[in-house]
């Protein structure tokens, strides 16, 4: 499957080797630039469940093409919705059913790095994706 | 100042986690294990796997001897003495499931169970589910300032609607001992249940159940050094004859027929089915091999560390303990960093430390927390562990501020 071009700039960026700080740097500058949500889009009706850290998550579809926008209070946490976000805005609720989360960061080569409850936080959030694109 | 610790090479799992660069400071969750007892589980399963207390056979009687001399040795290890004995469990958290449905047909609507604001959810969540069941008042004992249960108000709490009262030992957030002592004459004085979570307490320090005057005390195996999969449930006699049966199957039951059948008294009426035969069998090794252990050293060396890794974190801009821990752990925030950040970062470091809510979301929350990173010691644990950690932090932070 052709990976949408941020995507790809996500696996440029991510697949080389790098020390854990630069990747940490990375991972936050990726989370910055994520476009900011408003404080009244943060409500608990968009709180992901599950994750150990806020995650907030809003979803839009313009001709059958999805684009979420997240959120979280925790900057690393951040980093990483980002590079999700990266995989599948765009797609449509069938591709977006064909992700393989494990896959994905493990292109990024971020797989050793993630602990058991961040991939069970990711798998949240790729839930809740679904679930809005369904 | 060099700790160094004299058991550490007693725990082989100590050196193959530094050769794949991992600080193991997570031990309140679970410990890890001396040679004695990866020694005895070998030989067990080397020498004739068996069930225990039914079968005729020679490697059948091997291994219930065995099994039952861990029973022994942890009623010895609380000091049980002749007042009670050991059930074992498949861990704390379903010791206590067994008393809330072995107790249940105590209650009446309006008795009132007292647990205590800092339980972990093994000691809240079947109490809490049994108020549920049977429309009971769960009273909840507040906190000091220090993080340590106020007995000022669990004597107004405390009174004659009390049933039952369950609370932990050593919190498993806060690091800080329990008056547990009076708090169980208070509950006595009304007639009430005791219940005490020894998971962390077990660990750090010998108790005596008699002086202690409890009716129950719960804790894991895992935590103390020994096998996951078994729990240890003490009862005094009395109150074990007061208990129903809670789960059925083979090995509990006296006699049946199709209808009807009648049950065996503790401690094997509690044990239906196949127990961790291997488990509690290593459970004797590790209550052996810590038997061994001078406890005035470890409990020396346990109070420098903790000493040390308390100074170590006050020393650092914006580090917030998380009350007034004692032994063993030290929970912490650090003000304008995320500890999801934070614990993200020493992960990548190989710091094994423990981020979240810790089984303790009540708590948490009336913390006015999001969570918080808890570092927890062992006996093998040392002053290197602490500098990796600190190490670990000091870049952790440098990067996220
Ligand atoms: C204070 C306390 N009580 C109970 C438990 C539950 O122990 P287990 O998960 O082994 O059943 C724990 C373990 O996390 C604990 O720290």
């Amino acid at each position: 499957m052709n990976l949408p071009e941020p995507a790809r700039t996500a696996v440029e960026t991510f697949g080389t080797s790098l020390s854990w700080e630069q990747r940490a740097r990375l991972l936050m500058q990726w989370g910055d630039r994520l476009p900011a949500m408003a404080d009244d889009e943060k409500t608990d009706e968009h709180l992901v469940d599950g994750c150990e850290s806020k995650v907030w998550l809003l979803a839009d579809v313009i001709d059958g093409h999805w684009q979420f926008r997240a959120a979280s209070d925790a900057r690393l946490i951040r980093g990483l919705v980002a590079l999700l976000l990266a995989r599948v805005n765009g797609l449509s609720a069938q591709d977006l059913e064909q992700v393989d989360l494990p896959d994905w960061f493990n292109q990024l080569g971020l797989s050793r790095h993630l602990s058991p409850s961040r991939s069970n936080g990711l798998n949240a959030v790729l839930q809740k994706m679904r679930q809005l694109a369904g | 100042m060099s700790l160094i610790s004299p058991w550490r090479a007693d725990f082989p799992a100590l050196d193959a986690l530094e050769r794949q660069g991992q600080t193991y400071l997570d031990s309140a969750a679970t410990a890890q294990k001396p040679q004695a007892l990866i020694d005895a589980l070998a030989h067990y399963y080397a020498n004739g796997a068996a069930n225990v207390h039914r079968a005729q056979h020679l490697p059948g009687a091997l291994a219930t001897q065995a099994f039952e001399d861990t029973r022994h040795k942890a009623a010895e290890w609380l000091h049980a003495g002749a007042c009670g004995q050991v059930v074992f469990t498949h861990g704390a958290t379903s010791a206590f499931n067994l008393l809330a449905c072995g107790l249940e047909h105590l209650f009446q609507t309006g008795d009132e169970i007292v647990i205590s604001a800092l339980e972990h959810h093994a000691n809240l969540l079947p109490w809490q589910q049994l108020a549920k069941r049977r429309g009971l008042k769960l009273v909840v004992l507040p906190l000091t300032a220090q993080g340590v249960i106020d007995l000022d108000a669990a004597r107004n709490l405390i009174g004659s609607r009390t049933r039952l009262l369950a609370v932990s030992q050593l919190s498993n957030v806060l690091g800080t001992w329990q008056p547990v002592a009076p708090l169980i004459a208070l509950a006595k004085a009304h007639g009430a249940f005791t219940v005490i979570d020894g998971a962390q307490g077990v660990v750090h320090g010998r108790h005596d159940v008699q002086a202690l005057d409890c009716d129950f005390y719960v804790f894991s195996s895992h935590k103390l050094y020994g096998p996951d999969g078994v729990g240890v449930l003490f009862g005094r006699h009395q109150a074990l004859a007061q208990l129903r049966p809670w789960q059925f199957g083979g090995e509990m039951v006296l006699q049946t027929d199709y209808h009807h059948a009648t049950f065996r008294p503790a401690p094997l009426g509690f044990e239906a089915g196949t127990p961790p035969v291997s488990g509690v069998i290593g459970l004797g090794a590790t209550l052996d091999y810590l038997n061994d252990v001078n406890h005035l050293a470890a409990a020396e060396h346990e109070a420098n560390l903790h000493a040390l890794l308390r100074a170590g974190l006050v020393l650092r801009e914006g580090v917030q303990l998380v009350g007034e821990p004692e032994v063993a752990l030290v929970s912490f925030v650090i003000d304008g960093v995320h500890n999801a950040d934070l614990a993200h970062l020493l992960t990548e470091q190989g710091i094994a430390v423990r981020a979240g809510h810790h089984c303790a979301i009540p708590l948490i929350n009336t913390l006015g927390l999001s969570g918080a990173i808890r570092v927890s010691l062992g006996i093998y644990n040392d002053s290197d562990d602490l500098e990796r950690f600190f190490n670990a932090l000091d870049q952790a932070l440098e990067l996220l501020r």
